[in-house]
C-alpha cells in the first residue's frame, strides 16, 4: 500500500502470489511448518489418487471416462521411456511416472485462480532436477563404472577435436539440472506473474479494462498449454538423460 | 518531501525483502521436505496401486482382444468347411442325377431298339408273305392268260373254218407268248 501512493498509483507486485507463508497464524517457516506449500502438494497427491487409483478402480475392460484419462497418461508416459530411454528404461517407469504426475497437477494446480503453484519454486524444481541428475550419473556409474566416462569421448569426432569435445560435453553435462530446473520453475512463475500484471492494468482502467481481460483470456489459454509441455519436457529430459546413464557409449 | 522519500525508501526494502520468494532460501527446508513427502507419497501409490492396476487392465484388454480375433478367425474357418462341404454336397447330388439320367436314357434305348427291331422283323414277314402271295397272283394271272389265249387262237381258228389240232395251237400261242 505505501508503495502504490510513492509510485503514484500502479504498483502491481507480481511476487506475492509466490509468497511461502504458514497456514495457521503467523511466524516463521521452520521445515516442518504446515505451508501454502503443503496444501497444494497435498492437494496433488490427492487429485493423483482421484485420477489413477479411484479412477480405476473399476478396472473394466470398457474404461470409464476417468479410466480412459488415467489409461492415456499410463500409455503416454510408458510410451515415452520405451521410445526415448529404450526396453531396459521400463524399470524406471514408475519413478518418471510419478514425476510426471506430480508436475502436472502441480501446473495445472497452480491454474486455479487464488492458488499457490508449488512448480514455480526454484526449491521445489532443483530438487526434483538434482534427485534425477544425481541418480542418473549414479546408475551410469553403477552399471558401467569407468567406461561411464566415456559418455564424454565422442568417438565419431576426429581426435584432435576430441579433449575439447570432452570438456564441452562435460559442461554441458554439469549445466543440465540448471537448465532442467529453471526451465520449469521461470514458465511457471513467468506466465503467473504476466497474468498479475494484466489483471493490475485492468484493475486501474475501468472501461478499457476489457483489453486486459480478454489478454488474460488469452495468456491463460497459453499458460493451460504450458502447463502440460513442460511437464512433459521435464519428463522427456528426464527420459533422455537416463539413457545417456543406461547407454553411455553414443 | 522528506516523508515520502521515506516511504519509498521504506518500499524498497520491504520489495528488497520480498524480492523473489523464489530466493528466500529460508523457505527451502520447508519446501524440500514437503516435496519429498509429496514425492514419496505419489511414487508409494503409484508403484503399489496405481500403476500395476493399470498395466493388468491394459494387458487383460490386450487378451481379451486377441482372443475374440482368435475366436472370430476359427469361426470363419468353420464357415468355410461348412461352405465347402455345401458344395461338396452338392456336386455330388448333380452327378449323381446325371448318372441316373444317363441310365435312364440309355435303358429306353435299348427298349427302343428292341422295339424297333421287333417292328422291323414283323415288317419284313408281312413284305415277304406278300409278295410270295403277288407272285402267286401272277403267276395263276399268266397262267389264265395263255388259257385264254389258246382258247380264243382255237375259238379264231374255229371261226375261219378251219380245224387244227389242239396240239399246234397250243404249242404256237405258248411260243407266241414266250416271245
Amino acid at each position: 500500500m505505501a508503495s502504490e501512493d510513492a509510485t503514484g498509483g500502479v504498483n502491481i507486485d507480481t511476487m506475492h502470489q509466490f509468497m511461502v507463508r504458514p497456514l495457521f497464524g503467523e511466524g516463521a517457516v521452520h521445515w516442518y511448518t504446515p505451508t501454502n506449500v503443503t496444501l497444494w502438494m497435498g492437494i496433488a497427491v490427492v487429485c493423483t489418487v482421484l485420477l489413477l487409483v479411484m479412477g480405476t478402480r473399476g478396472r473394466a475392460i470398457v474404461p470409464s471416462r476417468i479410466q480412459s484419462v488415467a489409461e492415456l497418461a499410463y500409455g503416454f508416459v510408458y510410451k515415452m521411456v520405451e521410445d526415448v530411454s529404450g526396453r531396459d528404461g521400463l524399470k524406471y517407469f514408475p519413478y518418471i511416472m510419478s514425476l510426471f504426475i506430480f508436475i502436472v497437477f502441480a501446473n495445472f494446480l497452480g491454474l486455479i485462480p487464488g492458488a499457490f503453484t508449488t512448480t514455480s519454486h526454484l526449491a521445489v524444481t532443483a530438487t526434483m532436477a538434482l534427485a534425477v541428475f544425481i541418480g542418473v550419473t549414479v546408475l551410469g556409474f553403477v552399471k558401467h563404472g569407468a567406461s561411464f566416462l566415456s559418455l564424454f569421448w565422442i568417438t565419431a569426432a576426429p581426435l584432435a577435436l576430441r579433449p575439447i569435445l570432452a570438456v564441452i560435453e562435460v559442461i554441458s553435462y554439469f549445466v543440465r539440472p540448471v537448465s532442467h530446473s529453471i526451465r520449469l520453475m521461470g514458465n511457471m512463475m513467468a506466465g503467473h506473474a504476466v497474468m498479475k500484471v494484466f489483471a493490475g492494468f485492468a484493475g486501474v482502467l475501468g472501461v478499457g479494462a476489457v483489453f486486459p481481460v480478454v489478454a488474460i483470456g488469452a495468456i491463460y489459454a497459453l499458460e493451460f498449454l504450458v502447463a502440460f509441455i513442460q511437464a512433459y519436457v521435464f519428463a522427456i529430459l528426464t527420459c533422455v538423460y537416463l539413457r545417456d546413464a543406461l547407454h553411455p557409449h553414443h | 518531501m522528506a516523508t515520502e522519500l521515506e516511504t519509498a525508501e521504506a518500499a524498497g526494502h520491504a520489495a528488497e525483502a520480498v524480492g523473489m520468494p523464489q530466493l528466500d532460501f529460508s523457505t527451502y527446508p520447508n519446501q524440500i521436505f514437503w516435496l519429498v513427502v509429496t514425492l514419496f507419497a505419489i511414487y508409494f501409490v503409484l508403484s503399489r496401486i496405481a500403476l500395476p492396476r493399470i498395466g493388468a487392465v491394459l494387458a487383460e484388454r490386450q487378451g481379451t482382444i486377441s482372443n475374440d480375433i482368435a475366436a472370430a478367425e476359427e469361426l470363419k474357418l468353420r464357415a468355410q468347411e461348412a461352405e465347402r462341404a455345401y458344395e461338396k454336397a452338392l456336386a455330388d447330388a448333380r452327378a449323381e442325377a446325371q448318372r441316373i439320367v444317363a441310365e435312364t436314357k440309355a435303358e429306353i434305348k435299348a427298349d427302343l431298339d428292341a422295339a424297333t427291331a421287333k417292328a422291323d422283323a414283323e415288317i419284313a414277314a408281312r413284305s415277304a408273305e406278300a409278295e410270295k402271295q403277288i407272285a402267286e397272283i401272277r403267276a395263276g394271272a399268266l397262267e389264265s392268260v395263255s388259257e385264254v389265249a389258246r382258247a380264243t387262237a382255237a375259238d379264231v381258228i374255229a371261226a375261219m373254218g378251219f380245224r387244227a389240232e389242239s396240239g399246234a395251237v397250243e404249242a404256237a400261242v405258248d411260243g407266241k407268248l414266250k416271245g
